[in-house]
């Protein structure tokens, strides 16, 4: 059996099951990595808590200070805009959450299609212009890597796609849906060995900050 | 059937004959050109060609399947095209049709290969256990299906695979496949094949294709899976009227909830209607009655290859096929032992490093440069 329902019926079983498993094995290989390779001991006598500090910091550095919008607006502008119109795309469309519920068993309220569908836009539209800036910046186009290009492209593409296939732009269907779901499973595959990670650890060094700046008795 | 077995009669006669006028006669052309999605002008043009159609020889050939196809092809409504349709061709062999048994049924086959050589059309439901498979699982007269097959189609004009089974494995080839059960199209590849997939296939499209190939005198146009355009040309779900609610977003939870009941879509429940290609949302069953989502079932996706293999009927379309979060554990349990290993390493790396380590003084770089 070949065609468009051979290559969707493929990527929704077997390459889904090898996607998810080097996922799987990635990140919690490198999380455990990173827990039990821990900090070096600290022998001066703690001035406050860690706790407190820690858990602020996760927030506080989630919302650009102020100097850092004024450098940089169009950095944390569309860098909040796709990335929220992302999550809600993953997290809160329905065919999504059938998903997770099938595979996690966990399961939450989704939002209307035609909502999704204008995030998606935007979402697609900001990601387009994080690539014009990255390339038209002289500085970032400096310090840009192949990796930058690769994940940017991956997750383009997972947006992309699966505008294609909603929409129906692609015919047959089974065809834009396997690729949609296969740009999903490259992206998993790819997130423990690249700076994706971030999505897992973004927040906890967040709170390594925080908890260090704490115990020193500093604002963070 | 027999009396009308006179192969050398036009269709034209042949419909004389069994009484029907020339009004019932163009009634009948506007429902095959409407059947085959042609503009009505044809309509002239068709009754032309039918007129003169000469009755084609059909050998229907059984294999590993569930007479269903058949069942949904004589249980259409009489009178109707299907039953004038079924009339007009010259149906020389078919297992469950068909008066003679044994010798005399298989003799019948040879004769009308002989004396139609090069003109048969052969229709196969049912799959076939491939040439590597045990043929022991399917005969017929003590013949293999796959040997039969063979013998058939060799001097056919066409071969017409009926049902999801015969077009694509179907049920016999689910996993894990026992029977090593083979498509038509992955056996004949010197004949063109053309597919009417569905478990069942819609009756008028079965008789749509026959339509279209005694008007025109070819087969009509296909597409990637050799289906007729014609009938597989759009998904169920771009037909489906409840394709709105599918665009809003209002959906069906379970079979008797609220939305259930508001004829909303039934995506979360299983429907395949996206990656479906059939006719049933624009013809329906039972001489146009209902069909399987009108009456609040989702589509089962029966006439797309491997829909016994998907997740499951009542999984929704974006569901992966056997995967759980069995796979996660799994895979975060090796991951555990992997990173703990490497974890291992680094340290110990780091410990022989500090144990090794040998100091230089500002003085011994200096020399070395
Ligand atoms: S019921 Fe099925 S075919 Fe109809 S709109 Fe919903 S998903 Fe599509
Ligand atoms: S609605 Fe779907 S499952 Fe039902 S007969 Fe039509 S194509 Fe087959």
């Amino acid at each position: 059996m070949s065609g468009a329902m051979g290559f969707l019926l493929w990527v929704k079983g077997p390459m889904f099951n090898i996607a998810l498993a080097i996922f799987a094995i990635g990140l919690i290989a490198r999380l455990v990595e990173i827990f039990l390779l821990g900090r070096a001991p600290n022998y001066a006598e703690p001035r406050a808590g860690e706790w407190g500090p820690g858990l602020r910091t996760m927030l506080s550095r989630t919302i650009a200070d102020p100097g850092t919008f004024k450098r940089a607006p169009f950095n944390v502008v569309v860098g909040w805009v796709w990335h929220i119109g992302f999550l809600i795309a993953l997290l809160l469309f329905i065919p999504h959450i059938e998903l997770f519920k099938g595979v996690l068993g966990l399961y939450w309220p989704g939002l209307p299609n035609p909502v999704v569908d204008l995030v998606t836009a935007v979402t697609l539209i900001t990601l387009l212009a994080t690539l014009v800036h990255r390339l038209w910046h002289p500085v970032k186009r400096r310090i840009s890597t192949t990796e930058d290009y690769l994940v940017w492209t991956i997750v383009f593409m997972v947006v992309l796609t699966g505008y294609l296939a909603y929409h129906r732009l692609v015919e047959p269907y089974p065809l834009a849906l396997g690729m949609h779901i296969l740009s999903a499973e490259l992206m998993l595959i790819m997130l423990p060995f690249t700076k994706l990670t971030h999505i897992f650890t973004a927040f906890i060094a967040r709170w390594y900050n925080g908890a260090a700046f704490g115990r020193k008795g500093v604002q963070s | 059937m027999a009396n009308l077995k006179t192969p050398d009669k036009t269709l034209g006669e042949g419909l004389r004959e069994i009484g029907l006028s020339r009004r019932g006669f163009l009634k009948f052309c506007a429902a095959t050109a409407s059947m085959m999605a042609l503009p009505p002008n044809l309509v002239p043009a068709i009754a032309a060609a039918l007129e003169q159609a000469r009755r084609p020889s059909v050998i229907w050939l059984s294999f590993q399947e569930c007479t269903g196809c058949t069942e949904s092809l004589t249980r259409s409504h009489s009178p109707s095209v299907e039953n004038l349709i079924l009339d007009l061709v010259s149906l020389d062999y078919h297992h469950t049709l068909q008066a003679a048994a044994g010798e005399a049924a298989e003799e019948a086959r040879l004769q009308a290969m002989e004396a139609n050589r090069g003109q048969y059309l052969v229709i196969v439901d049912g799959s076939i256990p491939g040439p590597d498979a045990n043929p022991g699982y399917s005969t017929v007269a003590g013949h293999s299906n796959y040997d039969i097959l063979m013998e058939t189609v060799e001097h056919a004009a066409a071969v017409i695979a009926v049902g999801t089974c015969a077009a694509f494995g179907g049920l016999p080839q689910a996993k894990p496949n026992p029977t090593g059960a083979m498509s038509v199209m992955d056996l004949v590849h010197d004949k063109p094949v053309i597919n009417v997939s569905g478990c069942p296939p819609i009756p008028m499209v079965i008789t749509g294709v026959l339509a279209h190939y005694l008007t025109f005198g070819r087969l009509p146009e296909l597409d990637a899976y050799r289906r007729p355009m014609a009938f597989y040309g759009q998904s169920i779900h771009d037909r489906c009227y409840r394709r709105p609610f599918y665009d809003k977003g209002l959906f069906a939870e379970s079979f008797d909830d609220a939305g259930a009941k508001l004829g909303w879509c039934l995506y979360r429940l299983g429907c395949k209607g996206p990656t479906t290609y059939n006719a049933c949302a624009t013809m329906r069953w039972n001489s146009g009655t209902s069909w399987p989502v009108e009456s609040g079932h989702p589509c089962l996706g029966c006439s797309e290859p491997g829909f016994w293999d998907d997740a499951g009927f009542y999984e929704p379309v974006s569901v992966p096929i056997g995967v759980t979060s069995k796979t996660l554990i799994e895979g975060a349990a090796v991951g555990a032992v992997a990173g703990a290993g490497i974890a291992a390493l680094a340290r110990k790396a780091k410990k022989e490093a500090v144990a090794n380590r040998q100091p230089v003084t500002i003085d011994e770089l200096e020399q070395k440069l």
